[in-house]
Formats: structure tokens, sequence, C-alpha cells
């Protein structure tokens, strides 16, 4: 089903919730403390590939969580400033992904049926149902093309104050 | 997630508001993970130090409200009662001898001062330190723990035989109320073994040599669990500190044997257990000096405006091998040397004329915090030396500075100098 420009995978949802978005898309795993600024949601650490780079509302794609025991801490406090990702989709299990997507609050899946990082490039249009663990995604943009298409209604707000200079303290 | 009846009043909010908030937390963390069930622990090490920043994005000041959102991720403040397990705090924000240094206002400093008191009250012991087993907090094999701070956690996994994953800020400060903690990952036989055959054919004896070979193996097996043939010289804690430190900061190694020196393997078969190695690996010359080149990629300016000697924070031996370099002679007065230790060992490099010697050297001794966590640096810093792999991977990406790495006798050399003159 769904159009010829459409890929669905079927894996396994984490936190709940629908969204959707444009995908930014890694093959390296992401440090949350020491390799995130929180504030605008960039990626520091200055060997990775996607470094100065805002995931900020974007559907994060990437293997995993590594490095620091304070990648929750990191990704809370994106939260907070209203700089976090509007879903994550990853590959490899660990305390710090699954304690990070908790109070990440948003969508998330992994264990999917086809290698997300094969299926899915950067700027692909992705739709996120982490209710029932599918994600369409749709090659090449947003269906339709152009800006101002349809946002899905169980979209969650953002929690937080975005703007705010923070930084965090905790490894 | 199976709870036993005591959890499930927990949950319940039987147990008051605040242990509810916990296992509410620890139940969607551990239904994530797909852990079958909780375990008991009574070690947990976390991080509830909080300033102004948490303050302003929580919208609050009230340290309850705060220690809800950023310790519980419970958006709706509750009274946080006594913490029921035994609770370290680690590594925090401020020095409380030198926070001028750190260029913290008093406003920054009071509620951070604050904050450590409420933690106090509530029953956590503030060990303040990325090194809880140098201080007292030295878990037994077999011990189920729930701590934060990556390189302790690969330390007491590996080289003590307790028991721990790598947690975060929330679900430590969920195991100090509750008791509990997901029974996942490192909690059970089977993930404990190794995963990847490590040949050293590189003779590793400083602890620049452990640095680099930490550095290499986590960057190599990730996740893994590396297990070290060919190490000739027992290594000391200053090493394994070093070396997991290392690991656990270019990949997320959170366990790792070295047979004959580590509890769990006397042999490299005993080691893997029923596994096989999914690899093998070689680390010579040309590795070492592809992960030297690595950790000093971002330097390139000789004149070093601060050496940071201490992470994971230095022991009294290596704060004595300071003062034997400094003895005598004066930091460069472009430059700057910082050692950082918990603050126990500091009362103890104290008693022993050690912080006198530094001071007279025009070092500083801190305590408490470091650079990457405090975010603070010498005002105007653009070169910062090392002789901790971890710090260098960590402190340019986070203050945007450059870093080199070597050892502890060419970064303190630099500091006296004023400038880089290491090699490998």
């Amino acid at each position: 089903m769904g159009e010829a420009n459409t890929v669905t995978l079927r894996g396994r949802g984490l936190v709940g919730g629908v969204v959707e978005g444009e995908a930014l898309v890694t093959r390296d795993s992401i440090s949350g403390w020491g390799g995130i600024e929180p504030t605008g949601g960039r990626i520091i650490e200055s060997r990775h590939e996607l470094s100065g780079q805002s995931f900020k509302d974007k559907i994060l794609v990437f293997p995993g969580a590594k490095g620091s025991s304070g990648w929750s801490g990191m990704f809370h406090m994106s939260r907070l400033a209203g700089s976090a990702p509007k879903a994550m989709i990853f590959n490899y299990m660990n305390t710090k992904i699954a304690l990070g997507v908790v109070v990440t609050r948003v969508p998330a899946v992994t264990d999917l049926d086809q290698n997300p990082l094969d299926v899915i490039e950067t700027g692909d249009w992705v739709r996120v149902d982490a209710d029932t663990g599918t994600v369409v995604v749709t090659k090449g943009g947003r269906p339709g093309g152009g800006v101002g298409g349809p946002e899905t209604g169980a979209e969650k707000a953002a929690t937080g104050r975005p703007g705010k200079e923070v930084g965090g303290h905790d490894d | 997630m199976r709870l036993t009846d005591d959890e499930r009043s927990m949950l319940d909010g039987e147990q008051g508001e605040a242990v509810q908030a916990a296992m509410d937390l620890l139940v969607r963390y551990g239904e994530v993970l797909g852990a079958e069930r909780l375990v008991d622990t009574d070690n947990v090490c976390g991080a509830n130090i909080f300033g102004q920043r948490q303050m302003m994005l929580c919208g609050a000041s009230d340290p309850d409200a705060v220690f809800s959102e950023f310790s519980l991720d419970s958006p709706r403040p509750v009274e946080i009662t006594p913490m029921k397990a035994q609770s370290y705090q680690l590594i925090g924000p401020m020095d409380t001898q030198h926070w001028q240094v750190q260029g913290l206002s008093q406003e920054a400093h009071d509620a951070i001062e604050e904050s450590e008191s409420y933690s106090a009250r509530h029953g956590i012991h503030l060990m303040n330190t990325c090194t809880p087993y140098q201080v007292g907090n030295v878990p037994v094999k077999g011990e189920h723990c729930a701590w934060m701070e990556s390189s302790a956690v690969v330390y007491v996994n590996s080289v003590l035989g307790a028991r721990t994953n790598v947690e975060g800020r929330e679900s430590t400060a969920a195991a100090m109320l509750t008791g509990k903690i997901p029974y996942w990952g490192y909690h059970l036989d089977d993930n404990r073994f190794g995963s990847h055959l490590v040949e050293v054919a590189e003779p590793v004896t400083s602890s620049l040599d452990w640095g680099l070979l930490g550095y290499y193996v986590g960057e190599q097996v990730q996740e893994g669990v590396p297990v070290l043939d060919g190490i000739a010289e027992v290594p000391n804690l200053v090493k394994l500190k070093h070396f997991g430190a290392a690991a656990a900061s270019s990949g997320g190694v959170e366990m790792y044997h070295i047979p004959g020196t580590t509890v769990e393997a006397r042999t490299v078969a005993e080691a893997f257990g029923p596994r096989r190695p999914v690899q093998t690996l070689r680390y010579g010359a040309r590795e070492r000096r592809q992960t030297y080149e690595q950790l000093n990629h971002t330097a390139r300016d000789s004149d070093v405006d601060l050496v940071m000697i201490g992470c994971p924070h230095a022991t009294l031996s290596q704060i004595r091998d300071v003062c034997r370099l400094v003895q005598g002679r004066k930091v460069h007065p472009d430059s700057a040397l910082w050692v950082f230790t918990p603050r126990a060992i500091r009362q103890v490099a104290e008693q022993n004329g050690y912080a006198q010697i530094l001071r007279d050297a025009g070092a500083l001794l801190m305590s408490d915090t470091c650079p990457a966590i405090g975010q603070f640096l010498p005002k105007g810093t653009r070169v910062i030396a090392t002789d901790s792999a971890k710090q260098v991977h960590y402190l340019p990406a986070i203050m945007k500075v450059q870093g080199w790495f070597g050892t502890t006798e060419e970064c303190v050399n630099s500091a006296l100098t004023g400038t880089w003159q290491g090699s490998l």
C-alpha cells in the first residue's frame, strides 16, 4: 500500500505518539553529554558526521547512544529548552538511549524490520507512529512538495521555552 | 515488567508521591529496555546538584520542583522524601573552596550550595567525585549497584566485579528513592562475558599508554566487552582509571576483562565463557600512533593556557607525582595548572603538605568538579593540555578550545614553560 515513493518499516514502539517531519540521518552514534549542546539541539562532538547541525524538530535517525551517562540529562534538557528532536529512530538498545527516549518524551521506535540507516536519508519525510511501531518514509521530502504540508493532529506540543542559555553538569 | 507486591504498592502511591513518581519512571524505563523485572540495590551514585540554569529551565526555584523535573522526570512537583537506598553524589558543578576561580557569581554559588544542602538533608552523601571507589564506596563482587558516570561504571564492573549499567540522572534518583533498578544488561551473568579479543602487541606501561589503549579499544568495540590479551605488567588503579574512562568515551565500554588482573576472569577462556570472540583486534605500534594523533587532532598552537590533571579525579599518588615535578619551580605566568581530586583526598593532600607545594608553585588543587562538568576555564583560554584521553575527548567539544594530550610530565612541563613540547 502507499504511494510508489514510500517505504513502510515495522518495529517496536517505545514511547508512544504519532508525529511526522523531516529526517536527519547519521551513521555515527550520538553522545549526549559532551556530544550535544541542548539549547539549540546541536551536535558538538568534533569528529561527528553531523558536527554543527541541529536535530531540533527533526526525525532523528541514528545507530544509538554512546559515551557519558549524561545522555538522558542532556536530551531531557533539550526538551525543556524546546530543542528536542520530533522523534527518534535507532538500532541499538542500551540504558542511555532507553532512559533518554523516556525523558525526552517524543515518539521513539527501534527493532525495525529493515535497517533504517539504509532506507532513510536526510531530507526524507518520515511519519513515526510509535503506538504501533510503524515508520512510513516518503523519499525525497514532504509529500506534495513545498512547505506548509499537512501536520498530524497527534503531534506533541513542545513543552519547553526556547531560546534559554543552558548547559549541564552531570556526567 | 513483572512487579512484586511491594513495587506495585510503590507504583500505586502507597509509599508517597515521590516514591510513586520514582517507580513510574523505573517502569517506563524498564519497559523500553525490555527488562523482565527490577532488582534491589543499596548502592546508588547519581548527580542531583542543580544551579540557576536548571531553575530557569524548570521555571521554578523550589528545590522539590527542580528535583521532580530533573531527577525524576515528573513535570508535576512532588515532595521529595528521604532516600531509601545508600545514595552518593557524583561530581558536581562547583568547587566550594575555589568557586570564584570558576567565575561563578555569589548568586550562582548560593544556588548550588543550597542544592547541595538539600541533597544532604535528603540523605545523599556528598562525595562530589567521579571516583567514588577512591573514597569509600568500593562495591564488592556481585553487588547490584545503580551508578552513573561512565568511567566509574566501567571501573566497578570490570576491576571489582560489581554489577551496574551506565545509569542516568533520572534512573539513579529513582533508584535512590525506591532501592530498585531494572534487572537488565550487566546485572545478568550472560552479558558479562567477553565479546572482542584484543591482542596487545605493544608494551603498555605508562598512564599515557593505558589512555591510548582505552581510547583505541572503545572506538573499535563500541558497546562490546573487550578482553585484553598480552598485558605483561599488572596495571594499578590510576592506569585502569585512565583506560576505562577512555574506552567509555570513544565508545560505550561498560565492562572489560584483563585476565589475571580483573576479578571475573583468570584466563582468556574464562573471560569469554560460552561465547566466541566476534572479532579479534591487534593493537600494535600503528594503532597506538593513530590513536595518539586522533586525540591530538584539535591541537595546533603550542602556547598552553591551561594544564588540567585529574580526569577522572586524581589519586593521592597522582598528586604526589605532580608535586615532584613542580617542587621548587613556578607555573609560567601565561599558563595555569589545575589539579582535580575528590574533596576527601584534597584534605589528605593538605595534611601531607602536597597542597602547599602546589600553592607555592602557583598551581591550584581543586575538588568536587572539573572544567568539563562545571564548564569553566581561565579567562581567554584557547589551548589546554591534559594527561587524560577522556578530558581531551570532551573538553575541546564542550569549551571550544584546542587540546593537547600527553604524559603527566609533558603536561606539567608545559604549564611550567608555557609551551607544549610533547611527542609520542
